[in-house]
């Protein structure tokens, strides 16, 4: 990208003095209706490294927040009418379509991405809510199972969390998730790449300072799937921490793989308390 | 986009930057506005632009044309490679002369609006974006 | 016809005559601006929706000439008046040729 060698210039001749604008205390009610908890206390497994969690919406700046206010401005929303119609489409070789088994979306799968990745004591794994949603695809259905970082996907999790938006994220570590869940936390706090980065190096050591243009958040996982003013289009979670990892210059797990798998289950973790946003919009 | 180590210097000062492009008119903006106004001359006051100082990303940036009485309003970006945006043209029906939309902004540059207003004069406004290089984070 | 267009309206259910009325239109569609490279240097053609229309009972409320600089999954906002019961028609005109409609009714008491 050509702005490259100006930004970086730029970013060393700006006055430090800029610095730390940390998270704003601006209030997100959705619709005018549901109000979000984007800002909490610090799950007991954090507290020695954080007192208070924050939704990464309190750091994007006031144009990009009001796109999630109003579910007609957000443009995620026309995704998760696409995926209602896929949701009552029949398909695969056993004649069903997801309402077929569910019924109506906004009762079965209220509640349900507040606790995910959760774990699947019949498969004898932790799942992720994409991989939920194709296992019933494939075994369900007999119907081919989504690309896991696929615009499909993002929409059908999109459908799913906006049935529990507002509800706090209630994931389990304990248990038979343990395991997994001690896997994902020391990915987090591995360093990567030839800038030797973790994610904890930029969400927990920097958040709130700036990186380029960029305000850097705790990067939490409560608002996805998300929309990207970037890229215009739904994110899913492995899709970002590839970005993430990416940017380190490291070579990066492969969305869906068993790193990624533990390390979505750590991080929404990190996040119990705050509301499910997704789909939320951001930078 | 990759990080560089400075770039990791940067983060530790906590430094904001905003890439800052120098503003240049396009012949292709002058064209447009002369084949809007039929080269008219621009009044300033009659049209309002609403746009923010600082876009996070050039991607979606939203703004806001307002001209009372209008019949038309064209939005030009004049720092894109294509200068023009779109023109609202508005019907009997309409409650008023305004409307929002989202546009894309290659840089940091001057949006223009311009109305047609009821007595067939035009009127300019104008408002400056600083568009910052963000999108790290994959 | 670009695959997946799917547009989302926003109208209220009723209003009193002569009432304004705010409209919120959305639609899903890439915007190719014709402007980028594919991965092998080969600039993408522009593929575009270039005009949006609402009316309101044949008659015109709002008439948008659209070019590259609008960002993907167009957005406008914007006010009716609505004289009478009746329906808004919206339609959005593709550069491939294709046209996607969408119509919401209002009663006016
Ligand atoms: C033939 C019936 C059937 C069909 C069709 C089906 N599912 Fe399921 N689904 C189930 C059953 C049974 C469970 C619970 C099984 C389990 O917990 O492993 C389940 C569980 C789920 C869950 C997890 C719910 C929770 O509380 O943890 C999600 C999410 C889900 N399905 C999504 C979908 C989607 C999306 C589709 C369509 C693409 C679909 N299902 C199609 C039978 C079905
Ligand atoms: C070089 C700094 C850097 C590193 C290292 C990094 N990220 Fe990020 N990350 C960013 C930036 C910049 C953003 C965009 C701004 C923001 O939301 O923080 C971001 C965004 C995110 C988001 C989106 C937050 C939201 O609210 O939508 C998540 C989730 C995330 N990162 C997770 C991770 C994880 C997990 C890792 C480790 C694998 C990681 N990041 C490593 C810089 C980094």
């Amino acid at each position: 990208m050509k702005f490259k060698a100006m930004t970086a210039i730029a970013a060393l001749v700006a006055a430090p003095l800029t610095a730390v604008a940390g998270p704003d205390e601006d209030n997100l009610v959705v619709n005018g209706e549901i109000e979000m908890v984007t800002t909490t206390d610090a799950p007991a497994h954090l507290q020695d490294t954080f007192d208070t969690i924050y939704s990464g919406w309190h750091f994007r700046s006031d144009e990009t927040q009001a796109l999630q206010m109003d579910d007609f401005e957000n443009p995620a929303m026309v995704f998760v009418d696409q995926a209602q119609e896929m949701w009552d489409t029949v398909e695969g070789s056993e004649g069903k379509s997801c309402a077929s088994c569910h019924e109506d979306v906004a009762e079965s799968m209220k509640g349900v991405r507040a606790v995910y990745p959760k774990w699947n004591e019949a498969a004898g794994e932790v799942r992720t809510l994409s991989m939920q949603i194709n296992a019933c695809r494939e075994d369900n259905m007999g119907a081919d199972p989504f690309k896991y970082d696929s615009a499909q996907m993002a929409a059908m999790e999109s459908l799913i969390s906006v049935q529990s938006r507002g509800m706090p994220v209630n994931v389990a570590m304990d248990g038979p998730a343990a395991e997994t869940w001690e896997q994902g936390k020391e990915i987090y706090y591995t360093r990567f790449g030839q800038l030797e980065l973790s994610c904890a190096s930029c969400h927990e050591l920097n958040y709130g300072n700036m990186i380029r243009a960029d305000h850097l958040s705790q990067g939490q996982i409560n608002g996805f799937p998300t929309y990207r003013l970037k890229n215009a289009k739904l994110n899913t979670v492995h899709g970002r921490f590839k970005g993430c990892i990416r940017d380190t210059r490291a070579e990066t797990f492969a969305p869906g793989s068993p790193e990624f798998v533990a390390l979505e289950l750590y991080v929404a973790t990190r996040g119990n308390g705050l509301s499910v946003e997704g789909p939320s919009v951001r930078n | 986009m990759e990080f560089t180590r400075r770039d990791t210097l940067g983060l530790a000062l906590g430094a904001a930057a905003l890439t800052v492009l120098p503003y240049r008119v396009h012949a292709a903006g002058e064209e447009a506005i002369q084949a809007f106004t039929g080269g008219a001359e621009l009044k300033e006051g009659g049209v309002q632009l609403t746009a923010p100082e600082i876009a996070e990303n050039g991607n979606t940036v939203p703004i806001e044309v307002s001209a009372p009485g209008a019949s038309a309003i064209m939005v030009l970006a004049l720092g894109n490679p294509t200068p023009g945006v779109a023109t609202f043209n508005f019907g009997p029906l309409a409650a008023s002369q305004a409307a929002s939309t989202r546009i894309r902004l290659a840089g940091t540059q001057d949006v223009v609006a311009i109305a047609k207003l009821e007595d067939g004069s035009f009127a300019k406004a104008s408002s400056t974006v600083k568009v910052t290089i963000g999108g790290c984070g994959g | 016809m670009a695959s997946g267009v799917k547009p989302r309206v926003k109208v209220p259910k009723s209003a009193s005559a002569g009432e304004a009325v705010e409209i919120k239109t959305l639609i899903s569609h890439q915007m190719e601006s014709g402007q980028r490279k594919d991965s092998d240097g080969n600039t993408i053609p522009r593929s575009i929706i270039n005009r949006f229309t609402c009316e309101f009972n044949g008659e015109m409320v709002i008439d948008i000439e659209m070019l590259p600089a609008i960002s993907t999954n167009p957005y406008f906002q914007f006010e009716a008046t609505v004289p009478e019961t009746g329906t808004f028609a919206f339609t959005w005109y593709d550069d491939d040729g294709s046209v996607y409609e969408d119509s919401k009714e209002i009663s006016v008491a």
